[in-house]
């Protein structure tokens, strides 16, 4: 199974959302991450979507996203042509003893923190989901009490929009 | 500077295909494939309506009629009266079903004998659910439908209110798209909308649900209207490099067949289909979906495919070297186990819906289209090639295929309970009819029957539920066929337990003179249930007796129930009186005629490939493989 980001841009209506997650319940695909969101284009969203899939299954789950009227056009992102963030919220244990060693190792991510009490700290990161398991493997000895992670955003490398074009092929 | 690849159909299509890289990117057209300049997306005349004030559900009949709809199937509910109003002043025909379900299948048969949008409609809630199977068949046979549902008025919707059902929610996965309407201004271009995706591309079910305060808002109505669908572009003409190929492929092979579906059907290409396989010679199967589209008589007909084919279809496609699929879908009732499917044959695959393409078996020539454009190239790609190397020489594939017919035709064996076979029944009904008939079936051991033993000469003819096995859609589907087609003779063949799902319709066919003819092919039992009971469980019944046959109470007694719904009514119960009763029902066309033929249980379907082996296992009668050391 290799690892695939899909960015699709689909009209921003009603129900798109369920009819995109209902085609992969429906079809048995798997959604790794889904995250969705406006574009600069009113009236049209943008899903990245990571799916873990062989080559004629994405091939089929791309075809079957196609077949959807709202969907206007799937790009698949390559790790080397895009950025792909995820985002994430870490409430980790860290009392007078332990803030500093916390905060350090948040430093050492470039994560920062957004809030601080007697017991804990909250830790924002971005990043490539590998550095955001590293520092979540760091994090850990300390306690780790909630995590909130967002799916993964991408985009294509270089000055070409996605949307862009499909507007004009539209 | 790299973007990652797009992706669209046609692209993935030539991907798939091995062909060399395109080096620059292929974008998909602005209308790839479509000829908008000179169609209107918008069905019907276009006849143009200056801006005028009306209700929503007066936008929705005039929509109906501006989208050229003569004939409606329905049943009125709360959430859907303000729509009947004005329907009533309407010039469209629309007919009273008794249950949804019938609508929704009277709409299916009227799109399969006319190529036209079929309309049903339905209230709220339990209206709209009855609907549920009806779509879910239209949808797997790829049927061209419109379903209008009430739905509660928009500021209750979510409340759990009376009769209320997220119908869209529902049929999500069983529509090619749906539309919720809550503003009266958007009925004009939801309904062109909806017409315009049933039709085009692969056809298919569209739900347009009407909140019931759209229905009474008020509104400017205008025509016609735009249709504003950015992520639909049905792709019609096939690439010509893979035309090509497809072409060299054929030229080189020396066991092709071509495997054609309910797709050539939907595109009406037969006449297209005959020219193709007449300048190449190749034998021709044709699907439970496709009985029809080329003639049973011709002598390149081998027969259907699949898990009840013919010996000579399923094994010219086992040993084929080249399957040449055209609007087909390698659905698992014609491919047996997969991976045993023609295991030495390469594959062109042309549909119209780039999905299908190596969803199942990998193609090795993918041409994304209409077979009704790619079929022509094709004929015109293989006639240049044939110019220059000559045509082909299949005559030892043939001398192998016309040995299989002529060993194996398809027969059956007279029953040992003295009663009638229900074979005889129906090869009976098919002759005397002719093949200008239209003949609707139910799902079972009937339809296997009625689609071997009816010799089918032209498409449209046949209608069958064939991915969803729905049983009860014959009278139905057949009620339906009869508005589409009035002047041809329209046989439901239906089973003892089809025919007790939705013999409802009945009344709405002698109500509104709608004169089906149907054949219950009484067999007492649930019987292609329990023919597998018979072969692999050892007989034992379990619940498939339905006690309607010989020597049994007999409930219901179906000519007296076809005789309380106004229908003319005959039993037949003996060899002898099969053609007099045949005859009988077709002399009668003021009313729906019915007749009980009472059939022994214990006929069986032949041939037969065993669910969960390989098509090479199929057993022309029990236990009764064919010899195969002719082959090769």
């Amino acid at each position: 199974m290799t690892r695939h980001t899909l960015s699709v841009l689909v009209e921003d209506k009603p129900g798109v959302l369920t009819r995109v997650a209902s085609l992969f319940a429906r079809r048995a695909f798997n959604i790794n991450s889904l995250a969705v969101g406006p574009t600069e284009v009113p009236g049209m969203s943008r899903m990245t979507v990571v799916v873990d899939a062989d080559g004629e299954l994405i091939e089929q789950i791309t075809k079957q996203l196609n077949k959807l009227v709202n969907v206007i056009k799937i790009v698949e992102l390559t790790p080397e042509s895009s950025v792909q963030r995820d985002h994430i919220l870490v409430k980790v244990r860290a009392d007078a003893a332990t803030r500093l060693q916390v905060t350090q190792a948040a430093d050492l991510f470039r994560a920062s923190v957004v809030d601080v009490s007697t017991e804990s700290v909250v830790i924002e990161a971005t990043g490539h989901p590998e550095k955001l398991t590293a520092l979540l493997s760091v994090l850990e000895p300390f306690g780790i009490r909630e995590i909130v992670q967002s799916g993964t955003l991408a985009v294509g490398r270089g000055s070409r929009s996605m949307s862009d074009r499909a507007l004009r092929s539209a | 500077m790299s973007k990652g690849s797009p992706i669209s159909p046609s692209l993935m299509a030539a991907k798939s295909a091995g062909a060399p890289k395109a080096p620059e990117r292929v974008e998909r057209p602005a209308d790839a494939g479509v000829d908008t300049a000179a169609v209107s997306p918008v069905l019907g005349p276009n006849n143009v309506v200056p801006p005028t004030v009306m209700t929503g559900s007066q936008a929705i009949v005039r929509s109906l009629e501006e989208l050229g709809v003569d004939d409606i199937f329905g049943l009125p509910g709360g959430a859907i009266l303000p729509t009947y109003d004005p329907l009533m002043a309407s010039r469209m025909n629309h007919i009273l079903v008794r249950h949804e379900q019938g609508a929704g299948h009277a709409a299916q048969g009227y799109a399969m004998v006319t190529g036209r949008v079929g309309v049903c409609i339905a209230t709220s809630g339990p209206g709209a659910t009855n609907l549920v199977t009806a779509i879910m068949d239209a949808h797997m046979d790829s049927v061209p439908m419109v379903a209008i549902t009430g739905q509660v008025a928009s500021g209750v919707i979510g409340t759990d209110a009376f009769q209320e059902a997220d119908i869209v929610g529902i049929t999500m996965p069983i529509t090619k798209h749906s539309f919720l309407v809550t503003d009266p201004n958007d009925i004009p271009h939801v309904m062109a909308e909806a017409f315009h995706l049933a039709s085009t591309g692969r056809p298919g079910p569209v739900l347009v649900d009407v909140a019931k305060d759209a229905q009474q808002g008020q509104m400017t109505f205008s025509w016609p209207p735009k249709i504003d669908l950015p992520g639909y572009h049905p792709v019609l003409r096939g690439h010509n490099k893979q035309v090509r190929e497809a072409a060299r492929l054929i030229a080189a092979a020396s066991k092709p067949v071509l495997y054609v579906g309910g797709g050539v059907v939907k595109a009406h290409a037969s006449a297209e289909l005959l020219e193709l396989a007449e300048l190449s010679g190749a034998p021709v199967v044709t699907t439970l979906m496709a009985r029809g589209v080329f003639p049973d008589s011709h002598p390149q007909h081998v027969g259907m495919p699949g898990m009840h084919g013919t010996v000579s279809a399923v094994t010219a496609l086992q040993q084929s070297d080249l399957l040449i699929t055209l609007g087909a879908r390698f659905d698992d009732r014609v491919t047996g186990v997969l991976k045993s499917f023609a295991p030495n044959a390469k594959v062109i695959h042309a549909d119209i819906d780039p999905a299908e393409i190596s969803k199942n078996r990998t193609a090795d020539v993918p041409i994304v289209g209409s077979v009704k454009e790619i079929i022509p190239e094709l004929s015109e790609a293989l006639r240049a090639l044939f110019a220059v190397s000559g045509t082909p020489d299949y005559t030892n594939w043939w001398a192998f295929l016309n040995n299989l017919k002529e060993t194996y035709p398809l027969g059956w064996t007279e029953p040992d309970d003295g009663l009638s076979a229900p074979q005889r029944v129906i090869e009976r009904i098919g002759a005397l009819t002719g093949p200008e008939g239209v003949y609707v079936a139910g799902v079972g051991q009937h339809q296997m029957w009625a689609s071997q033993f009816i010799k089918y000469e032209r498409p449209h003819a046949w209608l069958n539920s064939g991915g969803a096995g729905t049983m009860g859609y014959a009278v139905p589907a057949a009620m339906g066929a009869k508005v589409g087609e009035p002047d041809r003779v329209v046989w439901a063949i239906d089973g003892d337990g089809c025919f007790q799902m939705t013999n409802q319709e009945l009344a709405t066919c002698a109500i509104n003179k709608i004169p089906i003819k149907v054949a219950i092919i009484n067999n007492s039992s649930l019987g292609m249930v329990r023919q597998w009971q018979t072969l692999f469980y050892e007989g034992r019944y379990s619940n498939t007796d339905l006690n309607t046959g010989h020597d049994t109470v007999r409930i219901p007694d179906f000519v007296k129930l076809a005789d309380a719904y106004g229908c003319a009514s005959f039993r037949c119960e003996r060899d002898e009186d099969i053609d007099a009763t045949i005859q009988k029902a077709l002399e009668i066309n003021d009313r729906p005629v019915v007749i009980d033929f009472v059939v022994s249980p214990n006929s069986m379907v032949w041939p037969m490939v065993p669910a969960g082996v390989s098509n090479d296992q199929i057993q022309v009668a029990r236990n009764m493989t064919p010899e195969w050391e002719e082959e090769d």
